[in-house]
């Protein structure tokens, strides 16, 4: 960061001690919970921690609806956990391949994919299942929750579960897409790419972006509160791409906020305000006010980098991991 | 198309500009776990050695990265299957393929880290190798928690000659090897021995070559070779008469066709896949140097599928190596050079229809 003294919150941070690598952090209500490398979630209740045990091997996907967290793990299985931390199998993989992308729609349908095939499951109990060109490397549902971003090589799609044999709609670019987001109003599809850019359509005519620069492969971004910016890590500051024009970020430069020597290896956005969270490769965690740039420290850096960073529903709540196996909680 | 920014380009950048794609510097972190790949045309063995290599008491664990078609059993903790999704990096540099799938399992295993001491990727018998080794250097994430440690290659010692005419898989597998067993010695003579070996050279002379039965070889001629680590690349003469694993009383058959001889092993020249080997003991200029390498990647980067060298530069008390993979390339300086070694320079490209005379004169306009 730069060597003007900014203001720091990061002395009241209630830490905890993981005991393993932290890649993710869901909150279910406002209880924070933390996903770790392998086998565990952490529940950080008011005054115990609860330990429980998810899968017989590495976590390698995570997400929540605040209800429920779902996991896909190494031993070939998908998980979902409650607020109470009951956990039960939902599927297994027949062939026990990683499960290793995993979704959540608005209406509580589940998506997770193993090498090519992604499945869903809607809240009636219906299995779909979707077998991709290449390996499925990114699922997200697209606002509404009718359709499944999937990336994969040479491009994404946007498949329909519900709609028996529709043919999904395709999106084409070489190269290999790793992440997938869809913006909040439902007109962009973009995706990170193993170059260190990310590549974008326009949801109408397929038209391509591109947006480029990175000195890192993406790996994470999250969408502000408004839809306005997209927020994302891979460079040594915190790269923020307009989309609240008519074109997207075509033709603009993005927002670049929190310069550091350390690269930006993780953001999430506040739910309700312009503020992102970001975290840094260096361990320093800082909260970024989009109007003016303006910083809060939330963890000072050790060197040991960032790995996961989360808000609860009303923005108050802030929880981060480290690869150190530090975690943290930050209620403002 | 939108430009985000240009960020400031790090020393090694500066020596060695776009749009060569250059492989991160070696940052000294020894945490990194090493990967050893394990290559070898259908039938040769591989997987011989790999339960070979799991099942001998060394105490340590293996992360085992198979292909997805390996039918024998493989008795360890850790097994995960690869589908060989191999791609091209969208950088301009159409060799530059990376194994998408290495990306991914290496992301999910290293989640596991503590659970295993290295890692060993075993491909399919037609599997190009280059891919596998691009993975280490292209991506960041994958670079930053593994090295990739060597390129073992076993053969059939009785099929190899006819996979070499047939199989370009088969080649490419014996060029790109830091090590080669050539295995089933039992099933062919001394002479036949004495023959494939002498192929096996005429494409790659570099390489350490071992005779095994079974693929049975010590452990540590396959792990822990270090074979990518820069400040490993300490000398690079070729060994034409260096075979280990057996005594050097070769039966040769003399007086036939066109086989050159040295030191009373044969030498053959392969049509197709050959070595140069570039030795001066003047002193280069640099600033020619760099420039004439970089744009030898650029234009002959899909023939060159290894290259190595140790550089000796004009009023530079330190010695340069750098090493290469088709158009990638990695360099540093490695130590001063010592009061009583000899300043020659000496570079390797092994390579498909290298262009000789282009390579040797182009280096020659770089002595200072």
């Amino acid at each position: 960061m730069s060597d003007t003294p900014i203001p720091s919150l990061a002395n009241r941070v209630r830490h905890i001690e993981a005991g393993a690598p932290v890649v993710g952090v869901h909150f279910l209500r406002n209880t924070p919970v933390f996903v770790l490398g392998e086998e565990h979630l952490l529940l950080q209740r008011q005054d115990e921690v609860q330990r429980v045990k998810v899968h017989g091997g590495a976590i390698l996907a995570s997400t929540s609806d605040g209800v429920r967290i779902v996991t896909g793990g190494d031993d070939g299985k998908l998980v979902a956990t409650n607020a109470d931390g009951n956990h039960e199998v939902i599927a297994t993989d027949s062939k026990k391949r990683w499960i290793d992308q995993v979704a959540l729609g608005p209406d509580g349908t589940i998506a997770w994919s193993a090498g090519k095939t992604a499945q869903v499951l809607t809240i009636k109990g219906e299995l779909r299942s979707f077998e991709a060109p290449s390996t499925v490397a990114g699922l997200c549902f697209a606002p509404k929750g009718l359709r499944l971003a999937i990336a994969h090589y040479n491009g994404a799609m946007l498949w329909f579960p519900n709609a028996a044999g529709a043919t999904p709609q395709k999106f084409e670019w070489k190269g290999s897409h790793l992440g997938v987001s869809v913006s909040p109003d439902g007109k962009y599809l973009i995706t990170t790419m193993q170059e260190s850019t990310l590549h974008g359509w326009r949801i109408t005519d397929a038209k391509n972006m591109r947006m480029s620069g990175y000195s890192a492969r993406v790996r994470s971004l999250g969408w502000t509160a408004d839809g306005n910016f997209l927020a994302t890590s891979g460079s040594e500051q915190l790269i923020l791409w307009p989309f609240d024009g008519k074109d997207g970020p075509m033709g603009k430069q993005p927002k670049m906020l929190a310069p550091s020597q350390a690269r930006v290896a993780v953001v999430a956005s506040h739910p309700k305000q312009p503020v992102v969270a970001a975290g840094y490769s260096d361990g320093s965690v800082v909260l970024v006010r989009l109007d003016d740039g303006a910083l809060v420290r939330a963890r000072d850096a050790d060197g040991q980098p960032v790995t996961a960073l989360g808000w609860n529903a009303t923005g108050q709540i802030l929880a981060y991991g480290a690869e150190s196996g530090d975690a943290g909680v930050l209620v403002l | 198309m939108l430009v985000l920014c240009t960020l400031p380009p790090n020393p090694l950048y500066l020596l060695l500009p776009e749009p060569l794609t250059l492989m991160p510097p070696a940052s000294p972190s020894p945490a990194k776990i090493p990967v050893t790949v394990l290559t070898g045309y259908l039938g040769a063995g591989k997987t011989t050695l790999l339960n070979r290599i799991l099942s001998e008491p060394h105490g340590k664990k293996y992360a085992v990265i198979v292909n997805e078609f390996g039918e024998i059993g493989i008795d360890n903790e850790l097994v995960v299957n690869a589908d060989e999704e191999v791609f091209e990096m969208n950088n301009g540099c159409i060799c530059c393929t990376v194994r998408g799938d290495l990306v991914r399992i290496i992301d999910g295993l290293m989640r596991r880290k503590g659970k295993f001491d290295a890692i060993i990727v075993e491909t399919t018998g037609l599997a190009d190798p280059a891919p596998v080794a691009q993975t280490f250097f292209m991506d960041e994430a994958v670079g930053a928690k593994t090295k990739l440690d060597a390129v073992i290659t076993v053969a059939d010692a009785r099929w190899l000659k006819d996979r070499l005419k047939d199989a370009p898989e088969a080649k490419n597998q014996i060029a790109f090897a830091d090590v080669i067993l050539l295995n089933k010695t039992d099933l062919v003579s001394e002479a036949e021995l004495a023959e494939i070996e002498a192929r096996i050279r005429g494409i790659n002379p570099y390489a350490r070559l071992h005779r095994t039965q079974r693929a049975n070889i010590a452990l540590d001629e396959v792990l822990g070779r270090n074979a990518f680590d820069l400040d490993r690349i300490l000398d690079i003469e070729p060994a034409f008469l260096e075979v280990d694993g057996h005594d050097h009383d070769h039966h040769h058959d003399h007086g036939h066709d066109h086989h050159h001889h040295h030191g009373g092993l044969k030498h053959y020249h392969d049509e197709d896949m050959q070595s140069i080997s570039i030795k001066t003991d003047k002193p280069l200029n640099p600033d020619k140097f760099f420039p004439w390498v970089q744009d030898l990647v650029a234009t002959e980067g899909k023939g060159i599928l290894r290259c190595k060298g140790i550089l000796s530069f004009k009023d530079d008390p330190e010695r340069f190596v750098f090493q290469g993979v088709h158009m990638i390339l990695d360099g540093d300086h490695q130590r001063a050079w010592k009061a009583d070694e000899k300043r020659d320079s000496r570079l390797v490209f092994i390579g498909r229809k290298l262009p000789e005379d282009k390579i040797r004169k182009g280096f020659e306009s770089c002595i200072a």
